[in-house]
């Protein structure tokens, strides 16, 4: 069985179906990005993996235990998932480190100075040792964003859900936030993400879909979603895309 | 700092820019001191040429009565003090319990939850001194074993449960202002209700109240002198035993002077945290 696998998922809100019926599987080390217009349903989708939304039906399994089952513990489950938001949501009150750590050392139970060191490694591993100490609102966007990644990575999840990490940055900034997700393929992290950014989706997917009014309309490798799309939607998708210059 | 920055000299443009700035400082600190002056001037010939100034200088604002009555009054006001320090700390956790029960969602707390919204509903809607003489006389008269029987305890109780009510809607109001994408990352991370509670929302929520808080123990200073209608001897009592045997007001003027000099600095203090919360949100803070 797959890593994460997403059967027959339904997510209506106030009566207007948002998702309708998702099947999508994402295999442990493998690289998912999630494409389509605003509204299609990308960011409800990876709501609804990380319990932060209830399914109105179908089932996620991850590691082969169904998530969305009743007495399932959304904090456990919440454990083993990472998300990383568009508006970063660091927590304001907390150094750049306290919001690493505090996961950690509350819910993992690390001691604190271990924690602590795991932290200046990812710090310095992905370029911001010397921000340990700052506040949130002292960091650029990119730099918040990075710090975000890192503060998901260090629960040490299974699987990373990104969600359009790159669309509240300056275009100057994206690339240093692109680099770090780069970083984490390269260390086999498994990633479900959606994203704006085609040309990121082409470089870093192993896999590309298509998402359209809720459905998972194409599915398939970037060379084939990118140069030889099967449907219709998808190829006006892309030239929209095209058009508005962020291939 | 670029080499460019520091060989900068103003230009003679912005130089003349900056002394008509100067000048309109000046002249507009000039008319607020000349129309300031023109006003205390206006309404101290006002008060000093009215028929009454001379009875009202000898009995509110008599000197040697002042210096007579004011070691007592003083004393009183020690009483007041004891009693807002005691009241404030028990304020601060009953709102604070109050505010977190409204918040619960647990099943198991639904009498709690219930319980707490009539208690806000019930205390904030009772007048203060109302509620002081309902706890004071009515607790003693009950008879019952163990309760307390003095007056500044039973006031003291009243002062909470009044001032509970409202530190709970404040603190309430600064739970509910931390945007949900907080709670959301929190819970994301793993956390659980209370730790998302306590270690995210509750740090933000309490920094956002202070302002709110001080402008409520402000007022909380003042409502000690209402425990004095159940015969404890504050301030207020002090002035009118001293009035009542020497048919002289003063004192009264004594024990206000002595409420504001505590309260005026307690303003300030709420109003440079205000301020200062001002600068950081114009500064552009995250949330």
């Amino acid at each position: 069985m797959s890593l994460l696998s997403i059967e027959g998922v339904w997510k209506t809100y106030h009566r207007h179906p948002v998702l309708r019926g998702v099947d999508l599987d994402v295999e442990a080390h493998e690289v998912v990005c999630l494409i389509g217009a605003s509204g299609s349903g990308k960011s409800t989708l990876l709501r609804c993996v990380n319990l932060l939304e209830t399914v109105d039906d179908g089932a996620i399994h991850l590691d082969g235990a169904e998530i969305t089952a009743v007495d399932a513990d959304p904090d456990a489950i919440r454990q083993q998932i990472g998300i990383v938001f568009q508006s970063y949501n660091l927590f304001p009150h907390m150094t750049v480190l306290e919001n690493i750590t505090l996961a950690p050392v509350q819910v993992h139970k690390v001691p604190r100075r271990q924690a602590a060191e795991q932290a200046r490694e990812l710090l310095d591993r992905f370029g911001l040792a010397d921000k340990a100490g700052e506040y949130p609102d002292r960091l650029s966007g990119g730099q918040q964003q990075r710090v975000a990644i890192i503060r998901a990575l260090a629960c040490k999840p299974k699987v990373m859900l990104l969600d359009e990490i790159t669309s509240a940055l300056d275009p100057e900034l994206v690339t240093e936030v692109m680099g770090v997700v780069r970083e984490l393929k390269e260390g086999g992290m498994t990633m479900l993400m959606a994203t704006h950014e085609m040309g990121f989706a082409r470089e870093i997917a192993d896999t590309v879909c298509f998402l359209d009014g809720g459905v998972l309309l194409e599915r398939g490798t970037p060379e084939q979603i990118f140069t030889a799309p099967e449907q219709q939607r998808t190829r006006d998708f892309l030239s929209r895309v095209l058009e508005s210059r962020r291939l | 700092m670029t080499t460019q920055d520091q060989h900068w000299t103003k230009s003679d443009r912005q130089t003349e820019r900056e002394r008509l700035r100067r000048r309109a400082g000046r002249r507009s600190a000039g008319v607020a001191t000349a129309s300031t002056v023109v006003f205390l001037v206006l309404v101290g010939i006002l008060v000093v040429t009215s028929p009454g100034w001379a009875r009202v200088q000898a009995t509110f604002l008599s000197w040697s009565d002042f210096r007579a009555s004011f070691p007592d009054v003083l004393r009183g006001f020690g009483a007041n003090v004891v009693m807002f320090l005691v009241a404030e700390p028990l304020i601060l956790i009953v709102g604070l319990g109050v505010a977190m029960l409204r918040g619960t969602k647990t099943p198991v707390f639904f009498p709690l939850r219930a319980l707490a919204v009539l208690y806000t509903d019930l205390f904030r809607g009772i007048p203060t001194l109302l509620l002081i003489f309902l706890i004071g006389f009515g607790v003693p008269a009950l008879n019952l074993q163990g309760t307390p029987s003095d007056p500044r305890v039973l006031g003291v109780a009243a002062l909470i449960l009044s001032y509970g009510a409202y530190v709970a809607e404040v603190f309430r109001a600064g739970i509910d202002s931390v945007h949900p994408s907080q709670r959301a990352a929190a819970r994301s991370l793993g956390l659980g209700q209370l730790q998302t509670m306590r270690f995210v929302v509750l740090p933000q929520a309490v920094r956002r109240v202070i302002p709110p808080l001080l402008n409520d123990f402000i007022s909380l200073q003042k409502d000690t002198a209402l425990v004095a209608t159940l015969g404890v001897v504050d301030a207020l009592r002090q002035a009118q035993i001293y009035s009542a045997q020497h048919f002289n007001y003063t004192p009264y003027v004594a024990a206000a002077a002595l409420f504001v000099a505590l309260t005026v600095p307690l303003s300030r203090f709420a109003d440079y945290l205000a301020r200062r919360a001002e600068r950081r949100r114009a500064a552009g803070s995250t949330t």
